[in-house]
């Protein structure tokens, strides 16, 4: 019964059917299945096929969009039920992105967020427009493992290094890493201005933050 | 919509028209054959056996264009449909008859072999692009004699495509005919589901050699079909005007057709060519100038105004390596056919003026013509608004990557390129090796030769299909057959 559920829940991911993954979250909340087995046995197992055949060249972004917000449907439902056990899903770290003060561009940083997300980490997207203090109080709060910052203009670009500055005269650094991204950005850059990562692609992204959180 | 290009007006067709029939009439057209001066002379040319001069008038020809059908199917060797001759249909196949191969390795064109055929045959087999297969390269260490039905042997073993094929000599012809019949059950299944279709050509300027006339004749009466590759070679061997390139090349088609339809009124003909322009500096006939594109596209719109379905030669360069130069022709040249609607495209993986054969170069091939396929589909309305109901629910984000909608359709709006085309970030680059197309074409090819599988054949087929060519293989002095895996 709990095999077939589990299965069913994967499936949902698979298929990216965020309303069908809610059910089965919430069938299990009925079925008094522990959610972090819902999670680890159920939808998780979806991700990972997804992210494997993505990686094959069998699957695209859309398939990995899809399965992530499935994921983050199915994990809202069943966290409040988390909270109530005091139990809570293991994940490789926490990230807080976002695009920079003054950059209104989002594919890129949201890709990124997705496939992180995806990957195992709890993120927390700040979206666009995120002014530099914003990211400093945010991963304050949350206690961030990595933030990553992104920026597509040269003009904006200047400002990843304020981020920097800022978490350091928070005292959060080095504990929190910072990674940078976007089309001006380069490895050069990123050593400038004392980053600790820069990543061309949100494939390599993941990679990057997984090796500063040392999963990898 | 099936984006079109146009290079001839109505008008200007007619002319070629008008112009090619009074060219049959004066100066003629010269036919080797007596056979088919005989034939032609009993429809009412008027023939000098002397001077192998035939007349064609215009009544005579245009009966003959009416009988042609227009349109016919070629079949798998499994008997299943696979390619539409006829209307605006696009298909391609690899360049057909390279003596040299490309060695990937040194880079040497080298005589070809059976196993270059084999490797060649195998990259056609796996790649969708290609809609039929050639018999690619003349295997050299075979004799001449039984080259023409070696080579159909082999591509008949490794395939179930229907195969662009060609015959050497009139004995030869009637062998290939009975190891095509072996798959569909007789002569007359061939005529009824042809697997190949067999390229004649005239000599220009306006020469029916004794074969080519035979050839046609044998085609004909068998109902296999033929494909006429008329290469005027403007400059030289024809008329320096485009123009003019496309009044021979319609003389010497429907002086073929006529031939071919006095023989067998009805039997499945091809209005095709591989003309080239004439290079003033080298002397050479390149297969990749625009100017020969157009001189294709121009004489299909003849071929098309008459009803007939078409052939053409493109898709190919007169590069020696798989550098700029080949993507640049190949590319831009099967564009030009394929929004020209040309039923067949042959030329993919030839550089060197169609002289060598390369199976890196196919699977580079391949992309062109995945992308000119895409371009033919046109922009097309998959939803019932345009674009308003991608709009439902939006907060001004590029959100439209969740939407499910995009997983749905992605597939069928964009053409999906193998790896051979690098639409990797620059980090993937680096990490995957720093590779360029033709390396990535290397792999390619490895990657496709592991994934190929021989099509089954039944064992009593096979059976008889090598003792038929043992048979005709002893008589031209090979005691045996070369190994084939």
């Amino acid at each position: 019964m709990g095999d077939e559920l589990f299965q069913a829940m994967a499936q949902s991911v698979i298929d990216g059917e965020v309303e069908e993954a809610q059910r089965l979250a919430r069938e299990a909340l009925e079925q008094g299945i522990d959610p972090l087995e819902a999670i680890n046995k159920g939808f998780v197992v979806g991700v990972n096929y997804v992210g494997d055949q993505y990686a094959a060249g069998e699957m695209f972004l859309p398939d990995l969009v899809l399965a992530g917000e499935a994921m983050k449907a199915a994990v809202g439902v069943l966290e409040p039920e988390l909270a109530r056990r005091g139990t809570e899903r293991e994940m490789l770290g926490t990230v807080v992105i976002g695009t920079i003060e003054g950059d209104i561009h989002d594919i890129g940083k949201t890709l990124v967020a997705t496939m992180l997300s995806t990957a195992g980490f709890k993120v927390y997207d700040l979206g666009v427009d995120v002014p530099v203090p914003t990211f400093v109080e945010k991963a304050r709060e949350v206690g961030a493992d990595i933030v990553g910052v992104s920026a597509l203009l040269t003009t904006t670009m200047v400002k990843q290094r304020d981020v920097v500055e800022a978490l350091d005269d928070a005292g959060l650094r080095p504990r929190v890493k910072v990674i940078v991204g976007g089309a001006p950005v380069t490895q050069g850059w990123a050593d400038e201005i004392g980053a600790d990562g820069y990543s061309e692609d949100a494939i390599g992204a993941v990679a990057l933050a997984k090796r500063l959180v040392g999963a990898e | 919509m099936q984006p079109k290009i146009a290079l001839l007006s109505e008008e200007l067709i007619e002319r070629v028209l008008e112009e090619a029939f009074q060219i049959l009439m004066d100066p003629g057209v010269k036919v080797q054959s007596p056979k088919a001066r005989r034939l032609l002379a009993e429809a009412g040319a008027s023939v000098d056996d002397d001077s192998e001069v035939v007349r064609i008038p215009e009544d005579l020809a245009r009966k003959a264009l009416e009988t042609v059908p227009r349109e016919f199917w070629l079949y798998d060797r499994d008997g299943e449909p696979a390619v539409h001759y006829g209307g605006d249909d696009v298909h391609f196949d690899p360049g057909s008859s390279g003596v040299h191969i490309l060695d990937p390795e040194t880079l040497e064109h080298r005589p070809s072999t059976s196993p270059d055929l084999i490797r060649l045959v195998k990259v056609a087999e796996v790649l969708p692009q290609y809609d039929a297969q050639s018999t690619a390269v003349v295997c050299n260490e075979v004799p001449k004699e039984i080259g023409d039905l070696y080579r159909l042997y082999l591509v008949l073993l490794h395939s179930k495509k229907p195969i662009v094929t060609g015959a050497f000599s009139t004995q030869t012809t009637q062998v290939m005919f009975d190891m095509l019949a072996i798959f569909t059950g007789g002569r007359e299944g061939l005529a009824e589901k042809p697997l190949a279709i067999f390229d004649v050509c005239p000599s220009p300027p306006l020469i029916w050699s004794d074969f080519g006339a035979e050839n046609l004749i044998d085609l004909a009466r068998a109902g296999v079909p033929a494909q006429i590759v008329s290469m005027p070679l403007a400059g030289a061997a024809a008329p320096v005007t485009l123009i003019g390139s496309v009044v021979q090349h319609a003389a010497e088609c429907i002086s073929g057709i006529t031939i071919h339809q006095m023989a067998r009124p009805g039997a499945p003909i091809v209005w095709g060519g591989a003309p080239a322009i004439f290079d003033m500096r080298q002397g050479t006939t390149p297969m990749g100038a625009i100017e020969t594109a157009m001189i294709d596209a121009a004489y299909a719109q003849v071929g098309k105004h008459l009803g007939l379905p078409t052939h053409t030669y493109l898709g190919a360069t007169d590069a020696k390596v798989i550098d700029y130069q080949a993507g640049l022709e190949s590319g831009i040249s099967a564009l030009v056919g394929a929004l020209a609607g040309i039923n067949m495209i042959s030329g993919a993986g030839m550089l060197d003026f169609l002289a060598c054969q390369s199976a890196e170069k196919l699977v580079v091939d391949a992309e062109a013509i995945g992308m000119a396929k895409r371009l033919l589909q046109g922009v097309q309305v998959r939803t019932d608004t345009l674009a308003l109901e991608f709009f439902a629910d939006f907060a001004f984000r590029g959100d439209f990557l969740k939407q499910k909608i995009t997983r749905r359709l992605f597939l069928d709006e964009q053409y999906l390129p193998s790896p051979v085309i690098d639409r990797g970030s620059i980090r993937i680059w680096h990490q995957s090796g720093r590779l360029d197309t033709f390396q990535r074409a290397k792999a390619r090819v490895a990657e496709l030769l592991a994934a190929y599988e021989r099509p089954p054949m039944a064992p009593e087929e096979e059976k008889a299909l090598r003792e038929l060519v043992e048979h005709v293989a002893r008589k031209a002095g090979m005691d045996q057959l070369p190994a084939v895996e």
